[in-house]
């Protein structure tokens, strides 16, 4: 019998205002601004507009506020928020080989044109903590001037080029075709590459983080190298067709990965280096990285590589679970009433506890005579 | 346009301001915020595919002497949209210069000022490798 039951509305009305204060705090205590966040949280707002698929780190920074730092659930407000955007068009791709490089550095090439820039890393850092950040009152931020170099004008090229130039590598196959487009269509498999590299760059870092981690840890390995990780801004440009010409219609911050992997050849493919690629919104480093070891491992099958059947392999099984807003929202419905399903499978129990019962003393009965 | 898709709002409107006798203008497009599909390249020379999108605001207006602007800035900025097509019809009227004197070059010159700060501070980050001993020299 299915029960309809009402009710809760003030007990739900009652718990967000609650949550609200929540939100806020101790009153004695500052409240933080939207612009403070963007500013000095600056890669929790990446992180929210790489996996919220939306690049506005006001919008971001909002979210965060609103979610009280639940990173999750302000990427889900954000991706909320997305659906709501009428879209004006797409942008050319970007051209990450003219980004304007914060950050650029190889780890395969020691002396590469254009030089290996650390720009504002973690990297060798002591991870000591910093009490002078929490001396409260002063501005720390004034701090000591930055020091500055003399930019040079010298492109940086990609050195996956290089190796393009002498046939150590695979080369990208170049083209303009439509690509296809998750938030349009359904997720169907097999998944190309574009589509899969449009899921990594949405999905859940530390879910990448973990597949790519059981990718060096032995579970189909490719031994990675990271040809190239740079950081920095590039111009997106978008055809208007009012004006029947491209003009730049802003600028984005992003994180490039290119990982250069060892390969022995297959049935189809000669030896030599194949590729792995990451590109993710904002200074996300660590999710780039990730995101390239996991586009190599899911090449299995167009280098006809043997599929050795491990987990970062699958691509049904990495690019069904990686959206973190997709895997919460069915998580999380669990813990909504389910008194009725319940009630059904406890009767179930009751029944089979019954009959067990009764097949048992049946049994004995048996034995006796 | 460009360089006004780039703009914050308040910095377009100061410079706007530096400017005297802003027409008025009808809204052919009032100021609207959309989406924009970001694409990158696989393997950054390659075939394109879907990143991410990004909030623009777009807007589109006609001056009294029949010029049309048009306006795409980044984010969400209604009244950045506007200002930005305003400038575009105005470049295309008899007082270009004055507006490239007042508006564009002012802000063309903020903005390479921001990307040199930015540009120096990484050159500083540069790592220059000294050998330390090599093997053909013991």
């Amino acid at each position: 019998m299915y029960v309809a039951v009402k009710g809760g509305e003030r007990a739900i009305e009652n718990a967000h205002a609650w949550l609200a204060e929540e939100r806020r705090g101790d009153l004695a205590v500052a409240e933080l601004s939207v612009a403070q966040i963007r500013e000095q949280l600056r890669l929790a707002v990446n992180r929210v507009m790489a996996e919220g698929s939306l690049y506005d780190p006001d919008l971001a920074a909002l979210a965060i506020k609103q979610a009280r730092g639940d990173l999750i659930e302000a990427i889900f407000l954000v991706r909320a928020y997305r659906t709501t955007l009428p879209r004006f068009g797409a942008s050319r791709p970007v051209e990450t080989g003219d980004m304007a490089c914060d950050r650029r550095i190889s780890a395969t090439f020691k002396d590469a044109p254009g030089g290996q820039v650390l720009g504002p890393t973690f990297d060798y850092t002591h991870r000591l903590m910093d009490f002078a950040l929490a001396a409260e009152g002063e501005d720390a931020g004034a701090g000591p001037e930055v020091p500055r170099g003399v930019p040079t004008e010298e492109p940086v090229p990609h050195i996956t080029e290089f190796l393009n130039r002498d046939g150590m590598i695979e080369r990208e196959p170049d083209g303009n075709d439509e690509p296809p487009d998750l938030t349009r269509a359904p997720l169907e498999f097999p998944a190309d590459r574009p589509l899969r590299l449009q899921n990594l760059t949405r999905g859940d870092e530390g879910f990448l983080l973990g597949l790519a981690y059981s990718t060096q840890r032995g579970y189909a390995r490719s031994h990675a190298f990271v040809g190239e990780l740079r950081v920095g801004t590039v111009a997106v440009e978008m055809d208007i067709p009012e004006l029947g010409f491209a003009i730049e219609i802003g600028e984005v911050d992003l994180t490039e990965c290119e990982t250069v992997n060892q390969f022995k050849g297959s049935k189809t493919e000669p030896p030599q280096f194949t590729r792995g690629y990451g590109l993710v919104f904002g200074m996300s480093e660590r999710k780039a990285i990730a995101m390239a070891l996991v586009d190599r491992a899911l090449r299995t099958r167009e280098l006809g590589e043997d599929n050795l059947g491990a987990p970062a392999q699958d691509e049904e099984f990495v690019l069904a679970h990686s959206d973190n807003v997709q895997a919460t929202g069915f998580l999380e419905h669990i813990k909504l009433p389910h008194y009725v399903d319940f009630q059904s499978e406890l009767e179930l129990v009751r029944r089979l506890r019954r009959e067990a019962a009764l097949a048992a003393s049946a049994q004995q009965a048996e034995a006796v005579e | 346009m460009s360089l006004l898709a780039k703009t914050p709002g308040d910095a377009l409107e100061a410079c706007l301001a530096g400017l005297d006798d802003v027409p008025g203008a009808q809204l052919l497009r009032a100021p609207e915020i959309g989406g924009v599909m970001v694409r990158g390249r696989m393997g950054g020379t390659g075939q394109p595919f879907n990143l991410g999108e990004m909030t623009v605001t777009r807007c589109s207006l006609r001056l009294a002497g029949g010029q049309v602007g048009h306006g795409y800035v980044q984010g969400r900025d209604k009244r950045a949209a506007r200002c930005a097509a305003l400038v575009d019809a105005l470049m295309q009227t008899d007082r270009a210069a004055e507006v490239r004197a007042a508006v564009l070059e002012p802000l063309a010159a903020e903005l390479s000022a921001r990307s040199h700060a930015r540009a120096a501070r990484a050159a500083a980050t540069k790592v220059e490798f000294f050998t330390m001993v090599r093997g053909e020299d013991i």
